[in-house]
Order: C-alpha cells, then structure tokens, then sequence
C-alpha cells in the first residue's frame, strides 16, 4: 500500500478530485495548507507599504493505493494539475505499514 | 406660494389646540379671535416645532452612538491581528459603559456647566437641573436630549484614542486612563468650545472658534493623544518589520460604512435643530467623505500602483474628521475641496510621515483623526461663510458679520489656531500626565507573553473565532 501526497493549487483541487474519481479511486483526505517551493510569493500593500506573502494557499491530497493503482493515480493527478508554470506543485510517493477499516477492523488492501 | 402654505398648516396645527381651549371654536362662529386662542396656537406652533428637532436629535444621537458601537468597534476590529479582535472592540465597548456613567455623574455638569471660561461646575452633578425643558444650548430641544447628545460624543472620543494603543494596552489600565481622560481633557475641551463662558465659545469666547461638530474637541484632541500614547507605550513586538495586516478588511469596510452613515449625526445633529443648517451639514457631510475617498484613492494608486479597499475607507474617514468642523459653516463645493485636501494630506501623513518618524500609531488614529481634526479647523477658517451660517451674528446695520477667510475675515484664522492650539496642548499635556500616573499605579503595558499570545486570550480569557466548534 503507497501513501500519495499531492501539493496543489487551490484553483486544481476540482479537477484532481474529478480525475481520481475517474481513475477508481475514490478515498481520499483533503487538507487546506500554506507553502511555497522556487514560487515567489507575491506583494500586498498596507499602509502603503509594500510585503511580500511568502506562505501563499495551497490544497494537500491524501491517498492511499493499493500498489498497482499508483502510477494511475499519480498520472491523473498529474494530468488535471499540470500547467507547466512554477507552482503546479509537487507529488510524494511513501509506504503504508497497515491501513484499517474503524467500521468493521477490516485490514490491509480490503480496508482501502 | 410659501407663506400661504405655512399658514395653512399652521391653522391646521392650531385645530387641536383649539379644541383644548376654553373659548368655543372659532372655525364654525364669526367671532374675532381671542388671546386664549393666540396663545394656544403658538404652543401648538413652539410644540411642532419642538417636536420635529427632538425627533431629529434623538435619532443623531443614536447615529453617533452607532459610530462607536458597532462602527469604531468594527473598524479598528478588522484592522488588529486576529488574536486581538475581542480586545481591540471591547475598548469602545467599554467607553459606551464607563463614559456614560461618568457623564452622568459629572461629566456632563464640567461639560456644559456655567463655571469660568476653562471648565464647567458641579451645579449638574447627578444630572441635577437638566430637565426635559428647553435650555441656554439648544432652546427647541428638551436639555436631557442635548445631555445625552452630547454623551455620545464624550462615548466615541476616548474610543479614537484606542487605535493608537492597538494590541498591546492592558484592560485595567485602558479603563482607568480614558475615564480619566474624558473628565479631565474631554470635559473641559468641550466647556471651552461649547460651553456657556468658554474660551473659545464663538459666542462671546475670548478666541471665538468655528468648530462645529467638535473637530477640535473630538478629532485634535483624540488624534494628538492618540500620538502621544503610541509613543510613550512604544511600538508592537516586531513592528516595523513583521507585516501586521488587518486581519479582515471585510469588518473594517462594516464598520467604515457605519461610520459614515452615523456621521450624519454627528455633523447635521450638530445643527441641534432639523432646519435647514441640519441640512447643510448633512449635504457637507457626504461630500468631504466621498472626495476624500477619492482623493486617498489616487494618491494611493499614485504611490503605489493599486487603489487598496483600505485605503479607501480611511480616506473617507480622513474627509469625514476634516469636515466636522466646518460641516455647518461651509458651502457644499468647499466641502468638496475640504474633502479632498484632506484626503490626500491624510494619506501623506500615513504613508510617508508615519513611516519616517517610525511611531507606532497602530490603526493611525493620529494620522487621520489628528492630522484631520487639524487640518480641517484651519480649513474652516478659510471656507466659513455667514450665508451658510451668520455664527458671529449680525452688524449694526442687521447685515451679517463675516465667519471666515473667503468670507471676508481672515483675523478667524487666528482664533482657529488658538483653538488648535488649546487642543493640542492640552492634549498633549494631559495625556502624558494621565499616562505616567497610570503607568506607575497599575502599569499600563501588557507583558510580551501577555501581547504574543494576544489580547483576546491574555486579557478576556475569550477567542474571537472558534473555527473549531
């Protein structure tokens, strides 16, 4: 099992989630962050004076796949994210130890 | 055409009285008419009258009210970090308590008591005296309508201040520093500019001062205090590097909207009347703040390329301060030009004088209220007229005497400047007084845990959001 954490775009969250759908995979977490890679932040006035935002919004997604869906799932992801411009963002590909249904303790590759 | 129609319903009016009147009525029989009936008819007359100001002053009292709470609350609210959001609107909140027992008590009686020509007297004390009558100040309206008009001025000026001291003032400290301040700078303020003797009372002040919604009592005085408190405090933990950004604009549009609308009480009401200098003011009113939001606006984009929604409402709010003096004086092209000036003098002084004296006036009460209050007084001077308003009374020969610059008498602007002066000085002198005496009793300053962590927390043990529940 492969834990994907895809950082986004706010504005690409829409199409990611419509591209796993798509693709099978319909569990996953969505969490709401603040970062930057090489993006520069940009520029707000108060008080006129001038500040850079570094810390800019972005979307995180969380999956877990069973091993032989991950190149799918990241090809959509990739797919409904890509715009070839700084700030698209960034895929990690990690190792799940267990995963486990509360409803029914459920384990392994049928909890997911 | 007018005449007729006023004594149309002039008679229409005095039907009611009649019928109250011991004579029979006069509209069936072919009687002449008797004193009892005149009399009746001009009490009919005074009680319309009277009727028709103390519902307009009634309800500016409670625009002015709504300046502070939720205007001013909500104002400088969006414009503190989140974490000081509860402390920031509990300020104002708490001078719409403490203010208001104070006047009661005494504030009212060192107000608009007789006493000399620097402060009021005790005669008033506990509101005693002040009766539902017409008084000396405002002879068509009740007094205790004038007394609670005039508290919601005494409310809102000691609630500016609190910008300045944004973020890191102890609670204790705050409520004890303005109930001081708003006797002993406030009150006498007031008596010299409006109270019966004062010094600069237009009538009869020795430095007869063209200020008629309190640009010098409310704003100058507010505006300089506001500057030395921010000094004598210091600036925030991390100010100026760390970028301090309202943290929502959203309330603080709220609360500017709120401001502007409420000043329609604070200016027209100031006519305390509903008559047609009401309406000057009114007229005076809207112009100044909608040219000045013009005018920051483009010196804003000027300076830095975007018109900000910040900038904006502060402009508004500089024309707004700038127009309260001369709101009853001036024709409605000058409040345009008041308006504007303004704006634009308000904005230099935030953006380049701020910056470069490096003072942390925290939401620029000095920068708008102080620099505004000022500039508009002197404005005032230059733009009074007596056709808007013949404040100085008549000549000899009944024409009215001149108010001020283009008016003909530019002598006013030296009274101007000795009201001006006054405020500052005893603004400045006051404060620093009250500040020390504070500070060394309680402390006036929260501790840098106490500021990092917020005054919400620190001070009311309360979260503004809970995003969680």
């Amino acid at each position: 099992m492969l834990k994907i954490e895809a950082v986004l775009q706010p504005s690409k969250l829409d199409a990611v989630k419509d591209a796993l759908l798509e693709a099978g995979i319909e569990g996953m977490t969505i969490l709401e962050a603040r970062g930057h890679g090489r993006q520069k932040g940009h520029t707000e006035f108060y008080r006129g004076r001038e500040y850079t935002v570094d810390l800019l919004p972005k979307v995180k997604i969380e999956l877990v796949v069973p091993d032989e869906l991950k190149e799918k799932a990241v090809q959509a992801i990739i797919g409904a994210a890509r715009t070839g411009r700084i700030g698209d963002g960034k895929i990690f590909v990690s190792r799940v130890d267990e995963a486990i249904r509360i409803r029914n303790d459920e384990r392994g590759e049928t909890a997911l | 055409m007018c005449r007729r129609f006023i004594l149309i319903v002039l008679s229409l009016m005095g039907l009611p009285a009649l019928a109250l009147a011991q004579a029979p009525s006069a509209a069936a029989s072919s009687q002449p008419v008797t004193q009892a009936q005149i009399t009746a008819l001009q009490q009919a007359v005074q009680t319309a009258q009277m009727s028709g100001d103390n519902a307009w002053m009634l309800v500016s009292a409670a625009l002015v009210l709504l300046m502070t709470g939720p205007g001013l609350a909500l104002f400088y609210g969006g414009l503190v970090r989140r974490k000081n959001i509860l402390g920031t609107m509990m300020q104002s909140f708490a001078m719409m308590g403490l203010v208001t027992i104070l006047w009661a008590v005494v504030g009212y009686s060192l107000a608009f008591g007789h006493g000399n020509a620097f402060i009021g007297g005790f005669e008033h004390l506990f509101l005693r005296g002040v009766s539902l009558g017409p008084s000396a100040y405002a002879p068509t309206i009740p007094e205790q309508t004038y007394m609670v008009y005039q508290l919601m001025f005494a409310i809102i000026t000691p609630a500016l201040i609190t910008g300045a001291f944004a973020e890191r003032m102890k609670f204790s400290a705050m409520a004890v520093f303005l109930s001081l301040w708003s006797l002993l700078v406030y009150s006498p303020m007031a008596h010299m500019v409006w109270g019966i003797g004062g010094l600069l009372n237009s009538t009869g002040g020795r430095f007869p001062s063209l200020d008629f919604a309190g640009g010098t009592v409310v704003h100058v005085t507010s505006g300089v205090s506001a500057l030395v408190t921010a000094i004598y405090l210091g600036k925030r933990i991390g100010y100026p590097k760390t970028p301090m950004p309202p943290h929502s604009m959203v309330l603080s549009f709220i609360g500017a909207c709120l401001l502007w609308v409420g000043w329609f009480g604070f200016n027209a009401g100031s006519a305390l009347n509903s008559g047609p200098l009401a309406t000057s003011a009114f007229i005076n009113t809207h112009f100044a703040a909608a040219a000045a939001a013009l005018g920051w606006t483009i010196a804003e984009w000027i300076h830095n390329g975007k018109p900000t929604a910040l900038g904006a409402i502060s402009g508004a709010v500089a024309g707004l301060v700038a127009i309260t003096p001369a709101s009853g004086f001036v024709q409605p092209m000058a409040a345009l030009a008041i308006g504007l000036i303004a704006g634009v003098f308000c904005s230099l002084m935030v953006f380049e004088v701020k910056s470069r004296l490096g003072y942390d006036d925290s939401l620029d009460a000095f920068g708008v209220h102080g620099a505004g209050g000022t500039i508009g007084a002197l404005l005032t001077g230059v733009f009074a007229v007596s056709s808007i308003n013949a404040a100085f009374g008549n000549d000899a020969s009944g024409k009215p005497l001149p108010t001020g610059g283009i008016d003909g008498h530019w002598g006013q602007m030296v009274n101007q400047c000795a009201g001006i002066g006054i405020a500052w000085v005893i603004s400045l002198v006051g404060t620093l007084v009250l500040l020390f005496v504070v500070d060394k009793v309680i402390g006036l300053r929260v501790s840098p845990e106490e500021e990092l962590a917020g005054l919400d927390l620190s001070q009311h043990g309360e979260e503004g959001y809970d995003f969680n529940s």
